[in-house]
């Protein structure tokens, strides 16, 4: 897709593999200050619709002040932005549900109530709502907490009836601003499957996180985020790309002539060996390790991660910080 | 290029009906509208107590005394015209109080005697009947020199002995007690507008506060427009306080049925002075002047709660603009008295005082257009209050930046604050 305002869909920048088809957000040099210090320097997003999209970056990184300009909650200093089509997102506010990272619900509201009242907001009438709210509930398996007072339920609760009051209305577009964070790993399980459930119906889902094993099992493509800047866009897969699969070679003898066939700068443990993938790929090698007469014990060809994408993209700094704000039952 | 996806969003009204209702329901459901619904009793309840304390230092204070100071037969002789001309003239002769029965050729000193005084002493009279001198502070001798004058003639046995029976004649009331009836009905709906403002805005702030410290504001500013949240707000307690009025005035409608059917009339609306336009268009009036001062006031304090994230800011806040409010309360109140003075057309002129002083007006003068004509400048500003305010409260509500950003003083009120970066 591409559109007068925007020019070329930014997605290309970063990825040769630009997404097919229309988008549902598109952002292009997003800027903002606030009080002299840049927060967000110049994002560019492309989320295809119906996809599931990560922002991925540490806190601090700017992914909430981004979403919030994408989502026109504030505006920015400069760039531009279209969701399914409209610069102004307020004017299809009934597509869209957010859930922001702060959660917030009336304490003194009912748990369908609350539904109701948040499908309200974006053009749901209010019996259509509480109906809705209910059977959410009863299906998320909180019938038994409809009736009850927000202040009421516990913490995962709360943060349920909130993330079904973000999907009340049937949205087109779902906005997950941290999602994840103050869940367990059950229910972090159970979103996990309500996200994927929400794109197989056609939903585009675009979630923010600081926990790569999340973007990774989910996400096809994702937005890397550190700095305010974005220095990565595109598809998880061309994100791995990025770094050569590396080979694992276990050999029966430690030396021999057949060293000379392994690339500049394998890595020995032993008898076990570790290298990048040659260009000219495996074949070529597995030949001269047979002739060498290496006593080839195992070989692997292991695809590199989203971890190791993001620190070569980001850098150590950002992958650290990342690493300490994960928790330990999120990073499996 | 894809087909943007047609527009799909409430409008800014139905956007303000959604916030509105929630509110409304939440307020009315709650403890609040109880206190609420109780809250003008308290004044009422002070204003009645301090009003018996007052009536009974008045009783005790307004009755002076004329202090009597000569031989003991010519104050017995005084004493007796006294008697005698007390039933006649009832309240309007003072009493009389034996300072000194002198003997011959002893002298009083009348103006020691009142400077010292710890009474309620308010003249002296001293030398003879034939003769009386009549020691007092300036303002009070032509009130007291008639009465001296009757008590001496009558000590003297020149005043008539028989006094004729006077026929009388009953009116409802003169010119004077007119107008001060109508004085007080000026003051007690100002006072009850003012109080009423006061608590709606303050609740209405409390609201926002409590909206921003449990994070709903950027639910309800990624849904629907800023204006909307605004105007939702301002409305649904406006609509809260139309049915606390409405609870108050069947409160008191059942008062005066039941005092008219069961309680033998105690409570005659009939017997309640009418003001100026009369009592249905005063209390139509009366509504609306209290929407205008609610819409302005409330404009203000939201704008107010947008800047504050604490309750402690809130109050910090809050506390210059509830300070000059009660300024342009007691501006108005002094206006009342002066009607058609510069002063009273600058308190009708001003647009937070506007309400209160045209209030006054429609208790003390018939005149209806001029209120017209009030209702139209207030609904200007309220409109500009409203749109200033809303302004204000888009630019600023979101904001959520460090405390050490945060500058002081007006500048604060109109820079974008910061948001923060996650």
């Amino acid at each position: 897709m591409m559109n007068a305002a925007l020019g070329q869909a930014p997605y290309s920048r970063n990825d040769s593999r630009a997404p097919e088809g229309p988008l549902a957000i598109e952002a292009r040099g997003l800027v903002k200050r606030f009080d002299g210090t840049l927060a967000v320097d110049g994002v560019d997003l492309a989320v295809p619709e119906g996809a599931i999209y990560g922002i991925l970056g540490p806190n601090g990184a700017g992914k909430t002040t981004a979403l919030r300009m994408i989502l026109g909650i504030i505006e920015p200093d400069s760039g531009t932005r279209r969701v399914l089509g409209h610069e102004r997102p307020q004017d299809i506010a009934r597509l869209i549900g957010y859930l922001p990272e702060e959660r917030g619900l009336y304490p003194s509201m009912k748990a369908y109530e609350a539904i109701a009242f948040m499908g309200a907001l974006r053009g749901l009438p209010l019996k259509v709502g509480r109906e809705r709210g209910r059977e959410l509930l009863e299906r998320h398996g909180l019938g038994h907490a409809a009736e009850r007072q927000v202040r009421q339920l516990s913490k995962g609760m709360a943060q349920t009836v909130q993330l079904l009051g973000t999907l009340v209305h049937e949205p087109k577009l779902v906005v997950l601003d941290e999602p994840f964070s103050g869940l367990d790993a059950i229910n972090q399980g159970k979103l996990e499957r309500l996200i994927r459930s929400l794109a197989d119906k056609g939903t585009t889902v675009i979630f923010s996180t600081h926990v790569i094993a999340h973007a990774e099992r989910l996400c096809e493509g994702v937005a890397i985020i550190a700095g305010g800047k974005v220095p990565y866009a595109g598809s998880v897969d061309a994100a791995r790309d990025r770094i050569p699969a590396q080979v694992r070679l276990e050999t029966r003898h430690a030396d021999g002539p057949w060293q000379a066939a392994l690339p500049p700068g394998s890595r020995a443990e032993g008898n076990f060996w570790s290298f990048p993938l040659p260009e000219s790929g495996v074949e070529p090698l597995l030949r001269a390790l047979i002739e060498g007469d290496a006593g080839i014990l195992s070989l692997s060809i292991e695809r590199a991660g989203l971890h190791d994408a993001f620190v070569a993209i980001a850098g150590e700094a950002a992958a650290r910080a990342l690493a300490e704000e994960t928790p330990a039952e999120a990073r499996t | 290029m894809s087909e943007p996806t047609p527009k799909s969003r409430l409008s800014l009204l139905q956007a303000a009906f959604v916030v509105a209702r929630r509110d409304f329901t939440a307020v009315l459901f709650s403890r609040v509208f109880f206190f609420f619904l109780l809250g003008p009793l308290f004044p009422l309840l002070v204003g009645a107590l301090a009003g018996g304390v007052g009536s009974v230092i008045d009783k005790s204070s307004g009755e002076p005394e004329i202090g009597i100071a000569m031989s003991a037969a010519d104050v017995d002789a005084m004493i007796a015209a006294h008697g005698a001309l007390k039933p006649v003239l009832g309240g309007g002769l003072p009493q009389l109080r034996v300072l000194e029965r002198l003997k011959p050729g002893e002298t009083y000193d009348a103006r020691a005697a009142l400077t010292g005084s710890e009474g309620n002493v308010a003249g002296v009279i001293t030398g003879t009947p034939e003769r009386p001198t009549l020691t007092a502070p300036a303002g009070r001798i032509g009130w007291l020199r008639g009465d001296v004058a009757l008590l001496a003639a009558t000590a003297l046995g020149n005043a008539p002995a028989v006094f004729p029976e006077v026929a009388t004649a009953e009116v409802a009331t003169s010119g004077a007690s007119e107008k001060r009836a109508r004085l007080a009905t000026a003051q007690a709906g100002q006072l009850l507008l003012f109080l009423l403002i006061m608590l709606l805005a303050g609740m209405v702030l409390s609201n926002l506060v409590e909206e921003k410290a449990n994070k709903v504001i950027e639910i309800l500013a990624a849904a629907i427009p800023m204006d909307a949240v605004f105007l939702g707000k301002l409305f649904a307690m406006l609509g809260v306080s139309l049915v606390g009025i409405t609870v108050w005035a069947s409160v008191i409608g059942g008062v005066f049925a039941l005092s008219g059917s069961l309680l033998g009339g105690f409570a005659d609306p009939s017997s309640l002075p009418d003001p100026g336009v009369g009592w249905p268009a005063f209390l139509a009036l009366a509504v609306a002047y209290f929407a205008m001062g609610y819409l302005l006031l409330g404009s203000l304090f939201l704008a107010i709660g947008s800047l504050a994230t604490t309750v402690r800011e809130v109050q910090t806040l809050s506390m210059p603009v509830t300070m000059a409010q009660v300024l342009l309360f007691f501006f108005a109140s002094y206006a009342m008295a002066q009607p058609g003075e510069p002063v009273e057309l600058a308190a009708i002129a001003f647009p937070l005082s506007s309400p209160f002083a045209m209030l006054a007006r429609a208790a003390q003068d018939e005149a209806v257009l001029p209120h017209l004509a009030a209702l139209a400048w207030q609904a200007l500003w309220v409109g500009i209050a409203v749109r200033t305010g809303a302004g204000l409260f888009r630019r600023r509500v979101m904001k959520s930046g460090p405390q050490k950003a945060r500058r002081k003083g007006l500048t604060a009120l109109f820079r974008n604050g910061s948001a923060r970066r996650a």
